[in-house]
């Protein structure tokens, strides 16, 4: 640790941290690359902070842990990287019908299928669209450095216990493997009057409590799904993005996470050749910052959507300026890694040659 | 003139119509697990995982705190649930098609660890709620919607005797299978309910206790014969018994 209190950590390390920071009480995994220092972490240092570590046989074990300890009205948490996740979708959909709240980490890899264990950004529609069956949102918080990967882990929980949901953070293996100085917070004392009023403790003095998500009887399924939806509605308060440089750009490339850092270096670079560009960078992915980008539009600026793969918040970013404007797209495909002068170049011809 | 009571109700079982078929015995089953713990005072820090097939209702029965698991998943949930509230009392209620086909993992894995959860597996060799299906239970030679035929055993395996294969593992505190079918198994089911709590509650390991149970709609015959069957033709593969008594295996851990 520096003297300024500063400690050079892995993004997988400082999550894991954040989360310990918050009151973790469960970590339920299974190891796969990129974010295997997620588990090592938390086998270490969970259960000197007073919380449990189970390596569970499988990713779908993992997160029914989770759901369990969960109930219980316990921090809880899982971690994966995307073919783990995709095995854990099933239990996000019931945690979000028996509003469970707790925290999932998807540190993405390569896909479609085992895919490769370097960096992209391919399930973003899984995560922002819910990605298990029926009708359901959960919020998705998508950290660009290793600080705001602390930040947002830890601030993760709460969201997930003020609107009982699963709450996902979305990394990369940039994301995970980078290095960088954070500084953590106070840690959070764990907090017993938190999940006083729905958690299983079993029913001493009270009616019985149960986490369900089968409402067989005529109009009960409807009557859950509207005051769910209303719920997803609620959570617009959370939008939130970072806009860098956009007061007077010309084109505006909305890009998230670790590839948005990718995406500054190369606007620096073109803001020093003088040329108008900045960037819109999503916090949250769901809820979508629709309307700050929409609000771009309506100023006229162009927009260049930029992600790492073929084109999928470019739906989001399409809807939010639809009727107003277009974006254009590029996309760097799973299995390459993006260089800033890819970008670059990129940028120059969307501003230069207009829409692609 | 004065009556005497010769019965009282459970405190844990909810007064409400169950949605179980007549002759089905989930209700017993249900009632022998509240009984026990209703006598030893648990019914308030206990945590019931409850599953999917024709139990998946067990909360509207049982008036315990209950988390509902997806389908085969109950033992991971109590895993989670017993890892964070170790105070509490936790068990799951399974069908043999939750336990022994999509939750085989599970189950091998929370036993495996020793998982401080007691597991109540009622086997009544048959998928029940989705319509008769062949179950990993299934007798050779039944017939059921998915095997016309009858079960054959070198196309479709041969049933999985899970309280023999749960006992072999070294997490295991109480492994037993009982039967549901006459007074005289109800009362050797009551004690092995009975143990597969103790054990979970000295802290020994996982207690699990098999039920072998009809399911006259789906077999196709009345509540009678179903319960002659389970003595003519199910204990015959499913032998009664305990296979591991940690109090009777020196050595354990």
């Amino acid at each position: 640790m520096s003297a300024d209190g500063r400690i050079f950590v892995k993004g997988n390390e400082a999550v894991s941290m954040g989360a310990i920071d918050a009151g973790l009480k469960g970590y339920f995994g299974y190891p796969i690359t990129p974010q295997n220092e997620i588990p090592e972490f938390m086998s270490l240092h969970l259960p000197k902070a007073g919380g449990a570590f189970v390596q569970a046989e499988s990713e779908m074990a993992a997160i029914n842990m989770v759901l369990g300890a969960a109930a219980t009205g316990a921090r809880a948490m899982t971690s994966s990287s995307s073919p783990g996740v995709s095995l854990m979708q099933e239990s996000f959909s019931y945690m979000a019908a028996s509003e469970t709240p707790c925290v999932v980490v998807n540190m993405m890899r390569g896909g479609p299928g085992l895919g490769d264990i370097n960096t992209a950004q391919g399930d973003y529609f899984q995560a922002t669209r819910g990605g298990g069956h029926g009708d359901y949102r959960t919020p998705v918080l998508a950290p660009s450095t290793c600080q705001e990967a602390y930040d947002l882990t830890r601030e993760a929980f709460d969201i997930a216990f003020r609107f009982r949901t699963p709450v996902m953070i979305l990394g990369d293996a940039i994301l995970g493997q980078m290095k960088e100085p954070i500084t953590r917070g106070e840690p959070r004392p764990a907090d017993p009057a938190e999940s006083a009023d729905w958690g299983l403790s079993g029913a001493k003095g009270r009616e019985q409590r149960v986490f369900r998500s089968l409402f067989l009887a005529e109009g009960l399924l409807t009557a859950v799904n509207q005051r769910l939806r209303a719920k997803f509605e609620a959570m617009s308060s959370l939008t939130r993005c970072e806009s860098f440089m956009t007061d007077d750009a010309e084109l505006v490339v909305v890009s998230f996470g670790s590839i948005a850092r990718i995406v500054k270096s190369s606007i620096r670079k073109l803001r020093a050749r003088g040329l108008k560009v900045g960037l819109l960078r999503p916090i949250t992915l769901f809820p979508f910052p629709s309307e700050a980008i929409a609000d771009l539009a309506r100023q006229g600026k162009r927009l260049l959507t930029i992600e790492h793969n073929m084109g999928q918040m470019l739906d989001d970013v399409r809807l939010a300026v639809c009727g107003i404007a277009d974006s254009a797209f590029h996309g760097t495909l799973s299995g390459t890694i993006p260089t800033p002068d890819e970008y670059e170049a990129a940028i120059e011809a969307a501003l230069t040659g207009g829409s692609k | 003139m004065s009556e005497t009571l010769a019965f009282t109700r459970t405190p844990s079982v909810a007064v409400t119509p169950t949605h179980y078929c007549p002759g089905c015995q989930h209700g017993v089953a249900h009632r022998m697990v509240a009984e026990y713990l209703d006598a030893e005072k648990l019914a308030e820090k206990t945590i019931m995982v409850t599953s999917i097939g024709c139990s998946v209702f067990l909360y509207n029965y049982l008036r315990f705190d209950s988390v509902e698991a997806p389908h085969g998943r109950a033992p991971a949930t109590a895993t989670g649930v017993k890892r964070v509230s170790p105070d509490k009392v936790v068990f799951t209620y399974q069908g043999d098609g939750d336990l022994a086909s999509i939750g085989m993992a599970e189950i091998m894995h929370a036993a495996n660890r020793g998982e401080r959860i007691t597991v109540v597996f009622v086997n009544n060799t048959v998928y029940g709620m989705t319509g008769g299906q062949m179950a990993p239970t299934t007798l050779v030679g039944q017939k059921t919607t998915t095997s016309p035929a009858g079960r054959c055993a070198s196309t479709e395996g041969s049933p999985f005797r899970m309280a023999e294969i749960v006992a072999g593992l070294g997490g295991v505190a109480f492994s037993a299978r009982v039967a549901l079918n006459n007074v005289k198994h109800l009362a050797q089911a009551r004690k092995a309910i009975r143990r597969a709590f103790e054990v979970q509650l000295a802290g020994q390991g996982m207690g699990f206790v098999e039920l072998l149970a009809t399911c006259p709609t789906n077999w196709k015959m009345t509540p009678v014969q179903a319960n002659e069957h389970i003595e003519a033709a199910i204990i015959p593969t499913f032998p009664l018994g305990v296979f591991k008594d940690i109090a009777k295996n020196a050595g354990a851990c």
